[in-house]
């Protein structure tokens, strides 16, 4: 958007059809602060079909988030800025329009849950439902009122009807929630970024509200963008997923094989960082180290402080996603040897 | 935490019965439950109710009194019914009867007050709100703006001001406001800074609001009760700087009085005549104290965090 395109040669990580309701490509995003740049997103890429579901995992701070509101394009600027990529939005390019046609799309055809407390305390919810219909639709209020009170049936929020006009603290954290979610849902948009929609829930109500999900994206047959760091949500609720790491994609795929057989690193340290049911283990094995300063990001791959496998070219050569498999990919120099090397074992 | 299996939607036609809503408790009912256990709150409601009939209706009842001169009943004192009813409250310097002094004054009192502080609060919390949400540069301007209002006394202010301009009504009303409206654009603006980075702007922006629909519907509401509680403070404050500039014969002109004007005109003869300041001070004070404790119960009646 700011000019300074530097032309990533097409590799191949998105393919070219149109099919998809949304294509973003060599996304880029910094914060320009006062001690410096920070590179927040560095040529991110990845497309979501219609009826999918695609997860975007990482640590805290590794741009997750920061890519999800650049392609709804409510970053504030400044001190972000979009320095290039393309964000597809059913053909249309979100980035190269002015913010007042990307106002309207904006819940009308892609919307997003955030994590709790996504609403306003002084309003009742069927009022912050209704809003999305009258000022979208121009519904007239008391018709506009009759859907929000619909819709929060439909999310399932029992005897929603008496419910319309209380307000978001008297209700539970899992309630609210599907209120949110109602809120996102009203205009049946084609694309819906739910940015770790279950973060504050507790275990049975994170299941209920991924079932929500899932049930509202085969009626509507939205796409879903599953922004978390919970690998054990990405198994279950996904299809595909990116993981991404100092705000750069370092594997994507299929979700099961990617998970049957990491591609990078990076995805292996955080699967084993996560906890097992079915073996005690005295303690994790985290990821040594810490994340990247965005502001300084290391030379070569931005990993290679961290990984395990790193060698002497990790440090200096350039990386770029390559194609590891059928719709595979991975930005590690040593995919395959580090596969041989573990199959070996 | 109890929560049911989520329904099909055709489960959910069936259970839309009569898809009649549930009906919203008006404000007055809202406001009666929260009276009901309230002592105080309703002694101020009564407090109130009282001074704006009288300030209302007072005037037209007794106006002429008002300015009526009877030398021969200089200073009555007060509660004593041998002078008739229009003297219960006493006379002033001239033998005016003190209680139809009082009702024209709180005429022009109240309509001061009310006009200055809803014309500050409406003006100063919206620049505080706008120019908290903008920030940057817009902000910094403004708030050095304010940071120099505050540093120069607003009496003054209003002195210079209405030198220039002349006393009046309508120049005492915006003079008043003006002077204060740092207090209001300071506190929305800091308001506004906390409330701006709460998710649900962001969800509100993430769902195609824009700048205009975020900061009316999205923070005013939501700041307006620290704000409506800075006014009915600020409200007591108007009364005083009123009074302070009729003091100094730039407020209203006679034969117009003032609560304020009382004050001053009866501080010579407080030796003789306790009444002609102490009565004025006594509506000033039941006024300000009357509208803070109904501006709490508003508060609570309308909470919703």
């Amino acid at each position: 958007m700011m000019g300074q395109l530097e032309k990533p040669a097409d590799d191949g990580c998105t393919s070219t059809t149109d099919t998809h309701v949304l294509d973003v490509k060599d996304l880029a995003v910094e914060f320009r602060l006062r001690t410096g740049v920070v590179h927040a997103v560095a040529g991110l890429s990845y497309f979501l079909d219609k009826g999918e579901t695609l997860a975007i995992v990482g640590e805290s701070g590794s741009g997750k988030s920061v890519a999800a509101y650049a392609v709804l394009g409510i970053l504030t600027t400044p001190p972000a800025f979009v320095t290039g990529g393309r964000v597809l939005l059913q053909g249309r390019d979100l980035l190269a329009m002015s913010e007042n046609q990307r106002r309207r799309l904006r819940g009308n055809e892609i919307a997003m849950v955030a994590q709790n407390a996504s609403l306003n305390p002084v309003f009742s919810v069927g009022w912050q439902i209704a809003e999305q219909f009258r000022v979208h639709r121009g519904t007239p209020r008391r018709e506009a009122m009759q859907l929000a009170g619909e819709l929060m049936d439909r999310v399932g929020i029992p005897s929603a009807r008496q419910r319309v006009n209380d307000h978001p603290h008297q209700f539970s954290g899992g309630m609210r929630q599907r209120v949110a979610i109602a809120m996102a849902m009203a205009l049946e948009p084609a694309v819906l970024i739910a940015d770790e929609p279950t973060t504050a829930l507790d275990v049975t109500v994170q299941a209920q509200i991924m079932a929500l999900l899932a049930e509202m994206q085969q009626q509507t047959g939205m796409g879903l963008i599953l922004i978390t760091h919970d690998l054990g949500l990405v198994s279950e609720a996904a299809d595909r997923l990116v993981v991404m790491y100092a705000g750069r994609e370092c594997e994507t795929g299929g979700v099961e094989e990617v998970f049957r057989n990491p591609g990078h690193p990076y995805t292996r340290g955080l699967m084993k960082s996560i906890p097992h049911m079915d073996r005690k283990q005295a303690r994790l094995e985290p990821i040594g180290g810490s994340l990247a300063d965005l502001m300084n990001v290391p030379t070569g791959c931005p990993f290679h402080p961290r990984c395990p496998f790193a060698e002497q070219r990790c440090t200096t050569e350039p990386v770029k996603l390559q194609e590891i498999g059928p719709g595979r990919m991975s930005s590690c120099l040593r995919v395959n040897e580090i596969r041989e090397q573990l199959d070996g074992e | 935490m109890q929560e049911p299996v989520i329904t099909t939607i055709g489960a959910a036609e069936t259970a839309t019965d009569g898809s009649t809503l549930m009906r919203r408790d008006r404000f007055s009912v809202r406001l009666r439950h929260v009276l009901r256990r309230d002592r105080l709150g309703q002694l101020a409601l009564v407090i109130i109710v009282v001074i704006v009939i009288a300030a209302v209706f007072g005037p037209l009842m007794m106006g002429d009194a008002a300015t009526q001169a009877d030398l021969g009943k200089r200073f009555v004192a007060p509660f004593n019914p041998d002078h008739g009813a229009a003297y219960i409250l006493g006379s002033d310097a001239l033998g005016r009867s003190f209680l139809a002094r009082l009702l024209v004054a709180a005429r022009t009192t109240l309509i001061i007050a009310v006009l200055a502080v809803v014309v500050a609060t409406l003006i100063g919390s919206l620049i505080g709100t706008v120019v908290g949400y903008i920030g940057g540069r817009v902000d910094a301007y403004v708030m050095r703006i304010a940071d120099v209002m505050q540093a120069f006394p607003s009496l003054l202010l209003a002195l210079i001001i209405l030198y220039t301009v002349g006393p009046g009504l309508a120049p005492l009303i915006i003079v008043l406001a003006v002077a204060r409206m740092e207090v209001y654009v300071r506190v929305a603006r800091a308001e506004t800074l906390a409330v701006r980075e709460r998710l649900f702007v962001t969800a509100a922006r993430a769902l195609g609001a824009g700048p205009i629909r975020i900061v009316l519907t999205q923070i005013v509401p939501v700041i307006a009760a620290s704000v409506v509680s800075l006014a009915t403070l600020e409200f007591a404050l108007v009364i005083l700087s009123e009074s302070a500039l009729s003091f100094l014969g730039l407020g209203v002109q006679q034969p117009d009085i003032t609560w304020g004007g009382l004050i001053a005109e009866g501080r010579n003869y407080l030796r003789d005549a306790w009444w002609v300041a102490l009565l004025p001070g006594l509506a000033i004070t039941l006024t300000a104290v009357a509208v803070n404790v109904m501006a709490d119960v508003v508060r609570r009646t309308t909470q919703t965090d």
